[in-house]
């Protein structure tokens, strides 16, 4: 409980400094926002409105605890471009980018962990060293290229799947899946090596275990070995990592996004950074980190209650 | 420009004052790393050659457009074809080395000197200084970088200096943990007791005891991380959020492929695969150098 409290407390510290920081981040930066938002050419008055309207003016401590008020009450302002409050466009499109996200994660499990039972249990031979050869190759791959190279070949090449375009999940559900497979792939390249990776060591050192080899002698089958004796203890650490790798993945499918023209937060994102709408970059950094935070605070918490060794401070 | 890979390379065999324990007896040599890293060496070598010296190289004009010879597929003229505006793609990738290779060094080795620096006071004097230096890496660790990124470059600018500033100050903290991680283990070692047994001033025990064990696997570390700025400057040139056209950079190729991917997928495969294997000439060298130094990820 204790050591709850004190995760607590770092978790309530790590949040005001990161809402600190990303509203500092368009304030302190050089350059003056109203002049961003208007352009080159806005006269004084239209610029001093803008400020006027911004609090531009007001002392820097007043307006980050002025806009920390609103933000803790959901209120991050509206966009200058659109009109369109902050909270509601990222609310509308978060959904997107959290599919996209399970369905990255989905899929690099999927392909993983069959490579990585199977590239453990040959460890040293010729497909465990295909296997770790391809892994260390799709490492180098960015997402952007991977992207690319899956438009080329499911979409042009074969042409299985959309390159562009986007159905929602609530309203056409099989067109959903289909449009955001491709994306959703890019997203998943690295992960597979990251966890194929991981679960080949983790299960080479667990297949060295005494109870394994007391399995063997007992006579029972090699699969149940893998599956039920190695394969559990391990799958541990993988989830773990999983849900690391979630947060990593929807905060950057901002470049994905932007090539399959998927109406999520980053491409939110990359469009309010275009357009300098300065609200709307400030609203979804913020809220985009503190999810990130969110996430890895919960797959501590997760971790640190189901794994006894550390909730019993024994490591 | 290809120096820091190389130099790397060179100084790795140096006998390693004080190692020993939990090290793997191997003796240095060249045999020992195989084919393939020193391929992956090569590789570097002539894309730090291409970056260095493009302007002198016999490859054309990477900017001439030339709209009558667009798309052309590789030939005797125009070695791997031409893009959708007529120009030559092995010339823009000649000269696309550069800004992968300026912003990956420059802000490599800011974020290694700033980052390095931290790690290995924070990591040797403890204390408070200690305490908020880690406090404000986790900070700066809690956002997403991809994101921070975004926004910092889209505010302070696209030259090639701002670029590199942002992520070499974006990479700090990664390098003030390694070296803080790898600090706190140095310090214990034995050389160092005996240093500060026989009377070494702090100072000294800092400067030429625990620093110079510090710098080698923040080196071979430095390397991989060589290899994910290469891979955010290209998604920054693809966003077209990099330095900005004309200049080639293998990203902006990479984007500009893309618009002809159904017709002419060469425009895109050429400069991705460079990237590729220039990530992947990183990576294995990185993986190698790290190996040897045995910095443990655990510790960081």
């Amino acid at each position: 409980m204790r050591a709850l409290r004190s995760k607590l407390q770092r978790l309530v510290f790590t949040v005001l400094a990161v809402s600190f920081l990303t509203f500092m981040l368009t304030s302190l930066l050089p350059g003056d926002p109203a002049r961003q938002i208007l352009g080159g050419q806005a006269t004084p008055e239209a610029l001093a409105a803008v400020r006027d309207d911004l609090g531009l003016d007001e002392p820097l401590p007043l307006r980050y605890l002025e806009w920390l008020g609103n933000a803790v009450t959901g209120d991050l302002g509206r966009s200058y471009q659109t009109g369109q409050p902050v909270t509601e466009a990222i609310l509308e499109r978060a959904p997107v980018t959290l599919q996209l996200g399970v369905m990255a994660i989905g899929l690099a499990l999927l392909l993983a962990v069959p490579l990585g039972v199977l590239s453990a249990y040959r460890a040293g031979g010729a497909i465990d060293r295909t296997i770790t050869g391809g892994t260390f190759a799709l490492l180098s791959i960015p997402n952007f290229m991977m992207a690319i190279l899956s438009i080329y070949a499911f979409s042009v090449y074969f042409d299985w799947f959309p390159a562009t375009g986007w159905s929602r999940l609530t309203e056409e559900p099989l067109d959903s899946l289909r449009s955001a497979f491709l994306p959703a792939l890019s997203l998943a390249a690295v992960n597979i090596a990251v966890f194929t990776r991981l679960l080949r060591s983790d299960m080479i050192a667990t297949l060295q275990q005494d109870y394994v080899t007391m399995a063997e002698a007992k006579g029972i089958s090699t699969s149940r070995i893998l599956l039920r004796h190695a394969l559990r203890p391990s799958s541990f650490s993988l989830l773990t990592v999983a849900g690391i790798q979630f947060g990593i993945v929807i905060s950057s499918s901002v470049v994905v996004e932007q090539i399959f023209a998927v109406p999520g937060v980053g491409r939110l994102l990359y469009d309010a950074i275009l357009q300098r709408d300065l609200m709307m970059v400030q609203g979804v950094v913020l809220i985009v980190a503190i999810a990130y935070i969110l996430i890895n605070f919960c797959v501590d918490a997760v971790y640190t209650y189901l794994d006894p060794r550390i909730r019993h401070g024994t490591t | 420009m290809a120096q820091p890979e190389s130099a790397a390379v060179t100084a790795e065999p140096r006998a390693e004052p004080g190692s020993g324990a939990g090290e793997r007896h191997q003796r240095p040599g060249a045999a020992r790393y195989g084919i393939v890293f020193w391929l992956a060496v090569a590789w570097l070598v002539i894309i730090g050659c291409c970056a260095a010296f493009a302007q002198w190289l016999p490859v054309g004009d990477p900017e001439e457009i030339n709209v009558r010879d667009m798309l052309l597929a590789p030939s005797a003229e125009h070695l791997l074809g031409t893009d959708g505006t007529g120009r030559d793609v092995f010339a823009r990738l000649v000269h696309g080395a550069r800004v992968s290779v300026v912003v990956s060094l420059a802000a490599v080795a800011f974020g290694m000197l700033v980052g390095g620096t931290l790690g290995i006071m924070a990591g040797f004097f403890r204390g408070r200084f200690e305490t908020v230096v880690m406090a404000v890496v986790d900070v700066i660790l809690a956002f997403p970088g991809l994101v921070l990124l975004l926004a910092l470059v889209a505010y302070v600018g696209q030259s090639l200096t701002a670029i590199a500033l942002v992520i070499g100050f974006l990479s700090i903290p990664i390098y003030a943990r390694v070296a803080r991680a790898n600090t706190l283990s140095v310090a214990e070692r034995e050389f160092v007791l005996a240093a500060r047994a026989m009377g070494a001033k702090r100072r000294r025990l800092l400067v030429s005891e625990v620093a110079p064990n510090v710098v080698l696997p923040l080196l071979a570390y430095a390397l991989v991380a060589t290899g994910v700025i290469i891979i955010l400057e290209g998604s920054l040139a693809f966003l077209g959020l990099s330095v900005q056209p004309p200049t080639p950079t293998w990203g902006s190729m990479i984007a500009e492929g893309k618009r002809h991917l159904d017709t002419d997928p060469h425009v895109a495969a050429f400069p991705a695969v460079v990237m590729f294997l220039t990530v992947l000439s990183l990576n294995l060298v990185g993986d190698r150098l790290r190996n040897r130094f045995d910095v443990r990820e655990a510790n960081v």
